[in-house]
């Protein structure tokens, strides 16, 4: 082997190992892991399950909220969300049907939401402003009309 | 002695006289299927990228995602699995001394078994009862028909998968002590990775059918969505690695060079089917009910996939400085002047490969954790996987149909086809770069992948992904012209080009090169060692979701 191909893979070896620091640190130490929430629910009894039997937007210390969703075709159960500037927002979702995703533009809110499971994603909305949210797995023939906001004021 | 002896004229007789017509007709049949796959997806797709950029209102019955299932399960499915098959039944022809007759029926077999699948799988999708796009996650369910179609297409791939094996193992029956040609070299690996990888998804259709037709009530989502990505990320490294073996194999003999090291070209092969069907998880990292301890480990074995590339982006880089310099190449880069860059067969890969590394950085980008939390979903990854299939895969396989079609029909290729094939290839790249560049940047921006046009009620940040999204049906626009440039180019070298000897270019390793040792070709050994890293991705996740399973999913149509 080429003393300069040595280099080269060295180089590429280590780098993909600096990847993997880099990602496992972001990850385990500075809580910046995907969503990943375990808990599973009965897909065709949503309703009558806790938490979302009451889907909506609640506050549970200065600054933090909940929003409790649901997700079904085409649309998010609740769809007018309103929070202050600096909020921290926790958003527990789960599917009524179908596979759906959550993702909020502008934010790294981005979230499989899937029928059987219990998705969360925490973001803390600093900027005031509408923020486009949208369905992102497709779902169906009106797939590109499950979109609604979010607004921070 | 005697049948070493036949065997050696046999050997003689088939490179002198180039490849036997029923061969032939096997390549031919395939590389057809491949290019009228490639129109008819390519028209489909010029559809969605008008729609996509609100110039085009799609009327009911062309509804956006039947053409777009159709258009992946075209490209994606069609197009890439043709192409490569009749590319590695051509190799495997010239390279072992002709097809056995038994392997010759086998891949007819595969192929009428893939048609009729095909057609099965189309009659949903036109009618409109299959649009669940060529991913069909449950619970949406298609019409059982879709299903029973998949079947017959995985059934045909494992014909030819297993024709490839049994004549590579009848070689190495009468070619005791020796290397596997590099090329079947090839071509067994990605048969195996195409055997293995369809394994799991295989499962899943027979999961999903009973389900579909109302046998059973619901069906675990999870553990579907796992084994479909088992499958579907091997797919894409299966057209990869076809890919790669035209760099290493074919591009240095056009190039009047010699193949890199063929040790250090096994060893690709060997790492990229052994780490290979592990990395599908990395389309789940924001899936709920995988714990990010079991993320991180699948983050790791996918990059790990990285490292091969980088090997080769070496190998191929000093394969062409070796060669320009020999040719009388000056300078730190000064060389490339030497490079045939008016020859098509030399152009199209060089500029595939080109495009791998965005496409590969692209894709460490969002296979990382984190950063696939930014790119999930959105328009980012349409642009990634046209960069890599649309750019790095299928225009290597355009620059190999430049020769393997008058290989296999038995003319040559002309000056003014050459021509035409350079033109082609410069309107292709400008499409992809314009279009790719688009979906990537809007895809930042938000933009959501398999998604019909939509203001989302004249938001604003949608209405200001516009602009990016009318370059996409710009892109488009040029990527239907090189498509007809194309299948114009391979129809006339297949029918029309002047008769003629075209020479299989397989490019010889340098004189001095040492003997590759015997253990590449332990491929029982390779296999263990794939299976054990298969297991050890997804047996804990796979029994955690069948074990730890949430109450099942009725079937939805919901378009």
């Amino acid at each position: 082997m080429h003393k300069a191909e040595k280099i080269w893979l060295t180089l590429s070896f280590g780098m993909i190992i600096g990847f993997m620091l880099i990602t496992g640190y972001q990850a385990f130490a500075k809580d910046m892991g995907p969503p990943s929430y375990g808990e599973r629910i009965d897909p065709q009894k949503v309703d009558e399950t806790a938490p979302f039997d009451n889907p909506g937007v609640k506050q549970i210390g200065e600054n933090e909220y909940e929003v409790v969703m649901t997700l079904q075709i085409f649309s998010f159960t609740p769809n007018e969300i309103e929070v202050p500037a600096g909020s921290t927002v926790h958003f527990t979702m789960t599917s009524k049907d179908v596979t759906h995703g959550f993702q909020v533009a502008d934010t790294n809110i981005n979230a499989m939401v899937m029928p059987g499971y219990i998705s969360k994603i925490t973001q803390t909305f600093d900027e005031p402003g509408e923020y486009l949210v949208l369905c992102n797995e497709y779902c169906g023939s009106g797939h590109q009309l499950m979109g609604t906001t979010i607004t921070v004021k | 002695m005697e049948a070493i002896k036949k065997e050696y004229w046999k050997d003689k007789a088939n490179k002198a006289l180039g490849i036997s017509p029923e061969d032939a007709r096997i390549t031919k049949s395939y590389l057809i299927v491949a290019f009228v796959a490639i129109l008819v997806g390519g028209l489909l797709g010029l559809l969605q990228g008008m729609n996509r950029a609100g110039i085009l209102e799609l009327p009911v019955w062309l509804n956006y995602y039947k053409v777009l299932t159709a258009h992946g399960l075209l490209l994606v499915v069609v197009l890439s699995a043709f192409f490569t098959i009749g590319y590695f039944y051509a190799g495997l022809s010239h390279s072992l001394g002709g097809l056995l007759p038994k392997v010759r029926k086998m891949a007819w077999i595969g192929f009428w078994m893939k048609i009729f699948g095909f057609v099965l799988a189309v009659i949903p999708i036109l009618q409109g009862d299959a649009s669940v796009m060529y991913t069909f996650y449950p619970p949406m369910a298609a019409a059982p028909m879709f299903y029973i179609g998949l079947v017959f297409i995985v059934l045909g791939v494992w014909m030819l998968a297993f024709g490839a094996f049994i004549n590579v193992a009848n070689w190495r029956k009468n070619h005791k002590g020796q290397h596997i040609p590099i090329i079947s070299f090839f071509a067994t690996g990605v048969f195996v990775l195409l055997f293995f990888g369809s394994l799991p998804v295989a499962i899943e259709v027979f999961y999903i059918i009973p389900w579909a037709l109302g046998w059973i009530e619901t069906i675990n989502v999870m553990v579907s969505r796992t084994l479909f990505w088992a499958f579907g990320h091997t797919l894409v490294n299966i057209w990869y690695m076809t890919a790669i073996s035209a760099w290493y194999v074919f591009v240095p003999k056009i190039i009047d060079g010699r193949r890199w090291s063929d040790l250090l070209t096994r060893i690709v092969v060997i790492a990229l089917v052994i780490m290979n069907i592990t990395g599908g998880f990395h389309h789940q990292i924001i899936d709920p009910g995988i714990s990010e301890s079991v993320k991180y480990m699948h983050v790791f074995m996918s990059l790990a996939i990285g490292f091969p590339s980088l090997m080769t982006a070496y190998a191929m880089f000093a394969v062409f400085e070796k060669t320009a310099r020999k040719k009388g190449g000056r300078g730190l880069v000064g060389w490339y002047k030497k490079l045939p860059w008016g020859d098509v067969r030399f152009l199209a890969p060089f500029i595939a490969m080109a495009a791998f590394i965005p496409a590969g950085a692209g894709g460490i980008v969002q296979s990382t954790n984190q950063l696939n939390q930014v790119a999930h979903n959105t328009m980012w990854v349409v642009g990634h996987f046209h960069l890599t299939l649309g750019m790095t895969v299928v225009m290597t396989f355009f620059g190999v149909s430049y020769w393997l079609v008058p290989y296999v029909s038995g003319r040559v290729l002309t000056k003014e086809i050459n021509k035409l094939g350079v033109i082609q290839t410069i309107v292709w790249t400008i499409g992809m770069v314009l279009m790719s560049g688009a979906m990537h940047w809007v895809g930042l921006l938000g933009s959501p992948r398999r998604t019909s046009y939509s203001t989302y009620f004249d938001n604003a940040t949608a209405l200001s992904w516009d602009p990016y999204l009318f370059f996409l049906a710009i892109g488009g626009t040029l990527l239907m012209i090189g498509v007809l440039l194309q299948v114009y180019a391979v129809f006339h070298m297949m029918f029309l080009a002047p008769k003629g000897e075209t020479e299989f270019p397989v490019a010889d390793v340098e004189e001095d090169a040492t003997p590759t040792p015997m253990w590449t070709e332990r491929w029982g050994l390779w296999i263990v060692l794939m299976l054990g890293l298969v297991s050890m991705a997804y047996v804990i996740p796979l029994v955690d979701f069948i074990v730890n399973a949430p109450p099942g999913s009725p079937p939805f149509k919901t378009w």
